[in-house]
């Protein structure tokens, strides 16, 4: 499988490489019309940090609402979005507009575009020894897309949406709000917006698949690949299966909205808890494509500040597989509370724990790695460490949350949110930022601070922590999610939380300088900058890589190790 | 609408099929920690407050909706269920909540103290099974880094091990884990064995609708007693126009909390809540009853719920349902059974239905109700 394609490329290549080699296309062509992974990989992680700028402004809108009892900014924030004289409920409005703009964005215009789009693009073919992307010019319609995507949910939020502007469904959408709770065009905006994010994921996932199957280079099997390449080829198995039912399901709540359908709709003969089967089983693959990729990079990292190879290969990269199969089967623990029989209660708990054995091994193996390493502590490897252990945090409430007949008291609660904010603020977004330092200087040719990413690390550690550890008291305490004001006893800790939210944007702030400090400052990064432990495909071209790679495919030998 | 199309699901819940036999089999091999869940219930509900301190009852005149005026003139079938030993005229006043009970705590940490039996029983494998196991898990985790980073730093160890296979510790790292899962597995399906047992025939039934952005309550059963529970205003912000200011009574609790009507519900029996939407979805949830239901348009969900001890509890609306989601809280008034059958006639129309089969059993006398009328006509405060 692995030996036809490749040669394919390298007899192109061998026609047109040296009249070609290194030339950019102009500014315009490069970037909007890019056919590059490496470009279009650089166009993702603009626009995921561009993105990521925007759902954390929301999120510290949020925080400072939340930083007391009662009601004192939304009235203001309303009149940002285009409300002159916000009424209560147009700026209550504006809250529900502001938790589903924060998840929706966080989740499919900045951890996605990020960990697959971006490291995914830039990295699947370097390290697998591949030219470019299977597809590259669907390469480029996926990154548009998702642009578009996201500029389809901007609009959304100056549209009348309801009570006020903008779709205050939550990111997930639940009918009936969705339908007929929420008369106006933003809802339809907002969906759309899913439609096109949704079909770009879809293409990249294609693309991945193809490009992993087929373009690796001689000698790459899959047993030899990168287990960064592992998780892209999970997550994309993930991406393709699962967003179809999510288009589907979203599909049915414009006909429902528009078109008089009643899929969701009890007086029709149609079911709202539909639509949740249907989005959780989108939706809960989802956080594993969040995540996989994360775990991916995690490994490289730990792999290449130990220099050791990764303990455990095998197990991990089918640790990986076995997550993306059972996360397929446990979606309705989301939905413990809808009503649902006590058998398949019993069922989604049993499954869902099942997931804690894969997720348990890739801990204890990355661990595992590191011991009887020689550890030097460059930023990616603290940030590493630092995911294991909050992903450790995270994944334990998890487990928590897991049981169906404890989830009735902490369902929908602030503890909801401080688990998922563990593995995925503090998981994934840790993950990001180690994969950032880990290969920042690769992809651009310049080296960072490592002073500034270690104070990063340290500001962002305590922030994100002052922020979702206490929302676990709260949830016990019995917080609900999605509440703009709140009884007076949970002002202590949500207190803390919006103290920490200031600190975590401080962290960002530096990580922000860092980037200016490497492009005005930094110098210039080797090829293999990380030295000895760095041994995949992309250490072995110059810092940033030839616009055109492996013109000549490398061979990888079989004392190759990942 | 199709309404009760689902409720028939409930009656297959009391049904538990293979899944559960099979789920408490695979835990038959399982670890110490859930040696005695009995032992360790009790244990869990020792240090909590005894509840000696007295229902503060409100001398003072309830100020009530106009909605309790009228006394029940039709009362055609009132059950010897009243005849309790303090059912005396016993006239209903408004239960002032006791601090801290039944709502959360400043500052609170952990989880709000429980007044229903599986409540206690969820609680105690949360905090003693649950907690410890995550927590030990997480300091192990962090230990091994910690140890890692010291001990394997390059300037203590130069010279990396090139190790990268250990059958036997992968093994061990995938079986250690599955016992431990097979241990939690065991108390968690247990529970929700026990949350679906159905309620009694003769339960009480208290049908329960969501609303954007209030709740209504109806006692089918008891001659069709119906009321709406709006938020109270506060200070801050008129909520629901109309509605009194929190505070403005004795009885009143926490802001946010406190509603015009409360739910009035009996304690020390089985009651059976049937719950729906008449819009979006809400959720029904008291924290400290450990409980949580969808209210779900088109469809009735029913789950029991058993109070232990006289009290108000609250709980809010736990599924997003638009502007006001975050104000329609729950507040639910626990009676003995004779002050709630007192609370039930001084309702419009309210009625007593067949006593349950738990409750006051020395006094069930079902074919006589002699002072039925009597006791009906007694409480109703004049408006």
């Amino acid at each position: 499988m692995a030996t036809t394609a490749p040669e394919t490329f390298q007899a192109h290549d061998d026609h047109h490489g040296h009249a070609d080699h290194d030339h950019k296309p102009g500014f315009f062509a490069r970037w909007f019309m890019s056919t590059n992974h490496k470009d279009i990989g650089t166009l993702y992680l603009i626009f995921a940090i561009f993105a990521g700028l925007i759902g954390g402004l929301f999120s510290g809108m949020m925080r400072v609402e939340l930083a007391e009892p009662g009601i004192q900014y939304l009235d203001t924030f309303s009149r940002w979005f285009g409300t002159p004289n916000p009424n209560f409920d147009q700026s209550l409005h504006l809250w529900n507009v502001l938790i589903s703009a924060h998840g929706l964005i966080m989740v499919f215009f900045m951890v996605m575009p990020a960990m697959i789009g971006g490291f995914g693009n830039w990295f699947v073919p370097l390290m697998i020894g591949a030219p470019d992307m299977a597809f590259p010019r669907m390469n480029n319609i996926s990154f548009w897309m998702t642009f578009s995507g996201f500029i389809s949910l901007l609009i959304s939020a100056f549209l009348p949406g309801g009570l006020g502007n903008g779709p205050g469904i939550g990111w997930t959408a639940y009918a009936p709000l969705s339908t007929s709770g929420s008369p106006g065009p933003a809802v339809d905006f907002a969906i759309f917006s899913l439609h096109l994010a949704g079909a770009g994921s879809i293409m990249g996932a294609i693309n991945f698949i193809t490009t992993i199957f087929n373009m690796r280079a001689p000698g790459m099997t899959m047993h030899k690949m990168p287990l960064f390449v592992w998780s892209q080829l999970v997550t994309a198995f993930l991406l393709l299966l699962s967003l179809p039912v999510l288009a589907a399901a979203i599909t049915m709540l414009i006909t429902d909205r528009n078109f008089g359908t009643t899929f969701f709709d009890a007086s029709g003969g149609g079911d709202p808890v539909l639509f949740q089967h249907l989005f959780w089983f989108f939706g809960h693959p989802e956080v594993y494509i969040m995540i996989l990729p994360g775990f991916g990079i995690i490994s490289q990292i730990v792999s290449t500040f130990s220099k050791k190879p990764v303990f455990g290969y095998l197990g991990m990269a089918y640790a990986m597989v076995a997550i993306g199969v059972v996360g397929f089967v446990v979606w309705a623990h989301h939905m413990y509370t809808t009503g649902m029989s006590v058998n398949t209660k019993m069922y989604f708990t049993a499954a869902t724990m099942v997931i804690a054995v894969p997720t348990g091994i890739k801990i204890f193996s990355w661990i595992a790695t590191m011991w009887g390493g020689s550890l030097e502590f460059k930023s990616p490897l603290v940030w590493a460490i630092g995911f294991i252990f909050l992903f450790t945090v995270g994944g334990v409430t998890g487990v928590v949350l897991a049981n169906g007949g404890i989830d009735d008291v902490v369902h929908d609660t602030y503890y909801v949110v401080g688990h998922f904010h563990y593995v995925l603020s503090l998981g994934a977004v840790t993950a990001l930022f180690a994969g950032f330092y880990y290969w920042f200087p690769k992809m651009s040719g310049r080296m960072h601070s490592e002073f500034l990413s270690h104070v990063h690390f340290w500001v962002f550690f305590v922030g994100v922590n002052m922020i979702f550890f206490p929302m676990h008291f709260l949830g016990l305490q019995g917080m609900p999610r999605r509440y703009p004001d709140y009884v007076e006893a949970y002002a202590y800790w949500n207190g803390v939380a919006t103290t920490g939210y200031f600190i975590m944007a401080a962290s960002i702030g530096i990580f922000l300088i860092n980037i200016v400090y490497a492009f005005v400052a930094g110098k210039r990064a080797e090829g293999n900058y990380w030295g000895e432990g760095a041994t995949t495909l992309e250490w072995t071209l110059s810092s940033p890589p030839p616009f055109h790679q492996f013109e000549t495919l490398p061979v990888i030998e079989d004392s190759h190790h990942h | 609408m199709n309404f009760g199309e689902h409720a028939g699901s409930m009656a297959r819940r009391s049904r538990l099929g293979g899944l559960r036999a099979l789920c408490l089999a695979m835990g038959g091999f399982a670890l110490a920690l859930m040696a005695s869940p009995d032992a360790a219930l009790a244990q869990a509900k020792a240090p909590e407050p005894a509840v000696a301190a007295p229902i503060a009852q409100q001398t003072g005149t309830v100020v009530r909706a106009p909605d309790t005026a009228g006394s029940p003139a039709t009362a055609p079938v009132v059950s010897a269920a009243e005849q309790a030993p303090e059912a005396a005229p016993g006239a209903y006043t408004r239960m002032a909540p006791t601090p801290g009970k039944g709502m959360p705590v400043d500052g609170g940490i952990g989880l709000q103290a429980q007044y229903s039996p599986l409540g206690d029983y969820a609680r105690w494998i949360h905090d003693g099974v649950l907690m410890p196991i995550i927590t030990v898990i997480t300091i192990f985790v962090l230990a091994l880094l910690l140890w890692v980073i010291v001990r394997y730093r390059r300037g203590a160890n130069p010279v990396a091990s090139k190790t990268s296979h250990n059958t036997a510790i992968e093994i061990a790292w995938t079986l250690v884990p599955v016992l431990i899962l097979v241990g939690i597995a065991v108390p968690s399906i247990d529970l929700l064995a026990k949350q679906f047992k159905p309620a009694p025939e003769k339960a009480l039934t208290v049908k329960i609708t969501g609303n954007q952005w209030y709740w209504t309550y109806a006692y089918p059963d008891n001659g069709g007693v119906e009321l709406t529970s709006y938020m109270l205003n506060t200070p801050d912000a008129n909520i629901n126009t109309g509605v009194r200011m929190v505070g403005s009574d004795p009885s009143d609790g926490p802001e946010q909390l406190e509603v015009d009507n409360r739910l009035v519900l009996p304690v020390g029996e089985p009651i059976r809540l049937q719950i729906t939407a008449a819009d979006v979805i809400h959720a029904f949830a008291v924290p400290s009853l450990w409980f949580k239901l969808d209210a779900v348009p088109g469809r009735i969900n029913e789950k029991v719920l058993f109070i232990s001890e006289p009290g108000v509890y609250y709980g809010q609306c736990s599924e997003l349902c638009g502007a006001r989601h975050g104000y329609m809280p729950i507040a639910i008034e626990a009676l003995p059974r004779d002050k709630f059958n007192a609370w039930l006639l001084s309702q419009p129309g309210g009625t007593l239905q067949a006593a349950p089969v738990e409750a006051a059993a020395p006094a069930a006398a079902p074919a006589a109700a002699p002072s039925g009328e009597a006791s009906a006509a007694a409480p109703a405060p004049a408006a």
